[in-house]
């Protein structure tokens, strides 16, 4: 991620400690990790530590400190989901791509994150990859959807 | 757009918009919430609006509208399509009947019977959106707009009446009038406590400092809910008009929407009516001329469920970690940046317009004696009719699950019903003719919450519901207080031990006393309420528990440790379909070989189980009895007789 863009991010929002969580999300929407040069940008320009950096990133669902794959799995694990058989569901992604919630595998092909709930409870379970809603899930069903990404 | 400066003003642009909309123009509203454009509404509102270019019909001014709403709630059936002005409701519409609405529908006025409602009872089939069960029993106050006008238009909002509220609040009333009135509703907080909402807005303006904050609570985090997300998808112009109105009466000149991120949507649809709000001068400095200001910013929530609570959601705010304080001080004193700081849920501050205009009474003539007016509750699980039901308190939950919800769907047998997400607990079937409000429901050992209902059936395992709610709420703990941090880990042990068929006698005991002591001893909400879906399902379904740890048998067939799948050599035709779609290949078989599983490379998915045809059945469950050894190789082959002829 180059500094102009980071710049630019940090120029929306004002330059004081509480811009930090936005300007966090903002940044890890478009690089889709926080690598170290952004956050230490950050720190000097909001004025927060480096160290509550890291805790913020590290309390915060949304943030990650390694970079993500080409696609990103988000196999919902909401309540609705959870009794319609959603547990089996990740474990079948699991067991196919061979990570668990919250990692990468090394060909960073897939990363695979489970999320509290979507609110598509009707599509039931529900798998999104890369902002692509996949409802009605079941284990077979989820291989099928993820031949489809190289 | 023009800034508008006065009620005489906005009444003219009112008049205006009116003017220019032909009621008995065609209209078709197709519902782009979250729900309906994951089944794909996108590509049916394209389609839409190709077939209208294509007939021409867009270019003699506007003869037919495409609208893009919000969600009415009856997301099963989505993608939802209703034509105005004859109400006609098409449902699970995809985009290659597009040709044949417009033609047939809209030009035509025929109705195209296939995609009408049609009811499982009667067989009816029914063509008006009103007069569908799902919506018939309901009270639509709240999300009933969500159809009628597109988020992303103010001036659709202002058709249907909208700002009128706070012409007169700030026009005809003195704050302290609005305070009374809010007071004289009744009317309780939305987000789950139900705390009285006039009394809390008079705390905060009674305080003496004159640098006040109003927030909207939407960090809607309860797994299962989304009635938050679809107010401010479909219709966040009644959200600002409540939070203006309410910051007048409390005397606040800056807000705040604190929304999560994990609802793009809402943020986007958020932030426009924000900005449409200011254009026209319904937001900012001397709003409508009344020498009131007021400016509202957006904060997405970054992913933690106890945000939710109000003193996590002030430190998220600030930019910090958002873990929780003790209370008192209340945030009514000493809240955001230690100003005196007002936090509603985004439903409480919906239902402000709508008292403005109609009147206390008009809140009062609806629910039970301690709660007034309606409530949105996500219906979801097991039910036919999953979605968002509107309807007044009190009603029984039986009539929501039944008359609203359309009952279990395959047949089976209900079970319970969750309510108030993480912190709530589970209603079993013997309290199903309960009326639904904030204290009935304490009363069987649930709570309203913020308005998730999860419909569970036979099927469900309420030893693994418990055990999912303490691994969400281990995950979502804050860690900065002990009995919430170590008591939810200690009990979700025990109850994984449980469900493995390591359970131990007195186990149960052992969840009771751990559930008392961290609830008595949280710092916040969050662990205060965490032992309810252990105490609850205990208190219910103890026999279950029972099950898990005398017998090592899971009665409803979900605990992976306690079960196997077996497939009956008697039953098994070979067909080869659970074979191929087995996802870890332990289904051994060919043509006219009867399969059987490998119980070792078994991951006990239930795919097998789900689909082997119904005509064989042969896949069955086995839960506290010993698998079956396999048949002897010999035994395998099938012979069949076909045609007469023996094979």
């Amino acid at each position: 991620m180059d500094d102009d863009k980071i710049d630019k991010i940090i120029d929306k929002y004002p330059s004081d400690p509480s811009s930090l969580i936005q300007v966090l999300l903002e940044i890890q929407s478009e690089n889709r990790w926080l690598p170290k040069e952004a956050l230490k940008k950050v720190s000097k320009k909001l004025k927060v530590p480096l160290n509550r950096i890291q805790h913020i990133i590290t309390f915060y669902k949304a943030f990650s400190v390694v970079p993500k794959g080409r696609h990103e799995i988000h196999v919902c694990t909401g309540t609705a989901c959870h009794v319609r058989g959603a547990q089996r569901v990740l474990d079948t992604v699991q067991a196919l791509t061979g990570i668990k919630p919250g990692e990468t595998d090394q060909d960073l092909k897939f990363s695979l994150e489970t999320v509290n709930c979507v609110g598509c409870c009707a599509l039931g379970p529900v798998m999104v990859i890369d902002g692509e809603y996949h409802g009605k899930m079941a284990p077979a069903k989820s291989e099928d959807v993820l031949k489809n990404y190289e | 757009m023009a800034r508008i400066n006065s009620p005489a003003e906005l009444e003219k642009f009112r008049k205006g918009i009116l003017s220019k909309r032909d009621p008995h123009k065609p209209c078709i509203a197709v519902c782009t919430g979250t729900g309906c454009l994951a089944l794909g509404a996108a590509k049916v509102v394209t389609a839409f609006k190709e077939e209208i270019k294509k007939k021409k019909l867009g270019t003699k001014v506007d003869v037919v509208d495409v609208r893009e709403t919000g969600c009415p709630g009856f997301c099963e059936r989505g993608p939802i399509v209703v034509i105005y002005p004859e109400e006609t409701c098409y449902l699970q519409v995809q985009p290659g009947d597009a040709e044949e609405i417009v033609s047939q529908t809209v030009l035509a006025k025929k109705v195209i019977d296939r995609l009408l409602y049609v009811d499982p009872t009667t067989g009816e089939k029914i063509v008006r959106e009103s007069e569908i069960p799902f919506y018939k029993n309901q009270m639509r106050h709240l999300i009933g707009n969500n159809i009628k006008i597109d988020p992303k238009s103010i001036e659709d909002y202002l058709a249907v009446g909208g700002y009128s509220a706070l012409v007169k609040a700030l026009g005809q009333m003195t704050p302290e009038q609005v305070v009374e009135l809010v007071k004289d509703s009744n009317l309780r907080g939305r987000g789950g406590a139900g705390f009285p909402t006039g009394k809390k807005w008079e705390f905060t303006r009674n305080s003496p400092d004159q640098t006040r904050y109003v927030i909207v609570n939407a960090d809607e985090g309860d797994p299962g809910a989304f009635m938050d997300r679809a107010l401010l998808e479909g219709n966040p112009f009644s959200v600002l008009e409540g939070l203006t109105i309410g910051a007048y009466a409390i005397g606040s000149h800056e807000g705040y929407f604190y929304v999560r991120q994990e609802y793009p949507l809402a943020v986007e649809n958020v932030t426009l009516a924000i900005k449409q709000a200011e254009e026209c001068g319904f937001l900012g400095k001397n709003i409508l001329g009344s020498g009131f200001d007021f400016t509202i910013r957006v904060h997405r929530g970054a992913g933690a469920f106890v945000c939710g609570e109000e003193t996590s959601l002030l430190m998220s705010l600030e930019g910090k970690a958002g873990e929780p304080r003790a209370r008192p001080p209340y945030p009514a004193v000493k809240g955001l940046w230690g100003k005196p700081t007002n936090i509603n849920n985004v439903e409480t501050w919906a239902n402000i317009p709508l008292l403005i205009n109609n009147g206390a009474g008009f809140l009062t003539s609806i629910g039970t004696e301690g709660s007034k007016g309606t409530k949105i509750f996500s219906l979801v699980g097991k039910v036919n009719n999953t979605g968002l039901v509107e309807v007044p308190m009190g009603i029984t939950l039986g009539d929501i699950v039944y008359k609203v919800g359309g009952g279990i769907p395959g047949g089976k047998k209900f079970k319970a019903v969750q309510t108030g997400g993480p912190s709530g607990g589970c209603i079993p079937e013997k309290h199903l003719d309960i009326k639904v409000d904030f204290d009935e429901l304490k009363k069987v050992g649930a709570i309203m919450g913020s308005g998730g209902m999860i419909v569970m059936d036979e099927d469900t395992c309420m030893v693994d519901v418990a055990k999912y709610f303490l691994n969400f709420l281990t995950g979502e703990s804050c860690g900065k207080c002990s009995p919430c941090r170590e008591g939810i880990r200690q009990m979700l042990k025990i109850l994984t031990n449980i469900s493995k068929g390591k359970g131990r006698e007195g186990d149960i005991e052992l969840l009771e006393d751990l559930s008392e002591a961290t609830r008595d001893a949280s710092l916040c909400a969050l662990g205060g309420s965490a032992p309810n879906p252990v105490l609850s399902t205990i208190h219910y379904f103890r026999d279950e528990y029972e099950a898990h740890i005398k017998e090592k048998r899971c009665p409803a067939y979900v605990c992976k440790e306690l079960i196997s799948y077996h497939i009956d050599p008697d039953k098994c035709q070979a067909c080869m379909i659970c074979l191929r779609k087995c996802p870890a290949e332990a289904i051994a078989g060919d043509k006219n070989q009867i399969h059987i599983i490998d119980q070792e490379k078994c991951t006990k998915c239930g795919t097998c189980f789900e689909v082997c045809p119904s005509r064989f059945a042969a896949v069955r469950r086995i839960s506290g009895e010993p698998v079956p050894p396999p048949i002897p190789e010999e035994a395998r082959m099938i012979i069949r007789e076909s045609k007469g002829k023996k094979k």
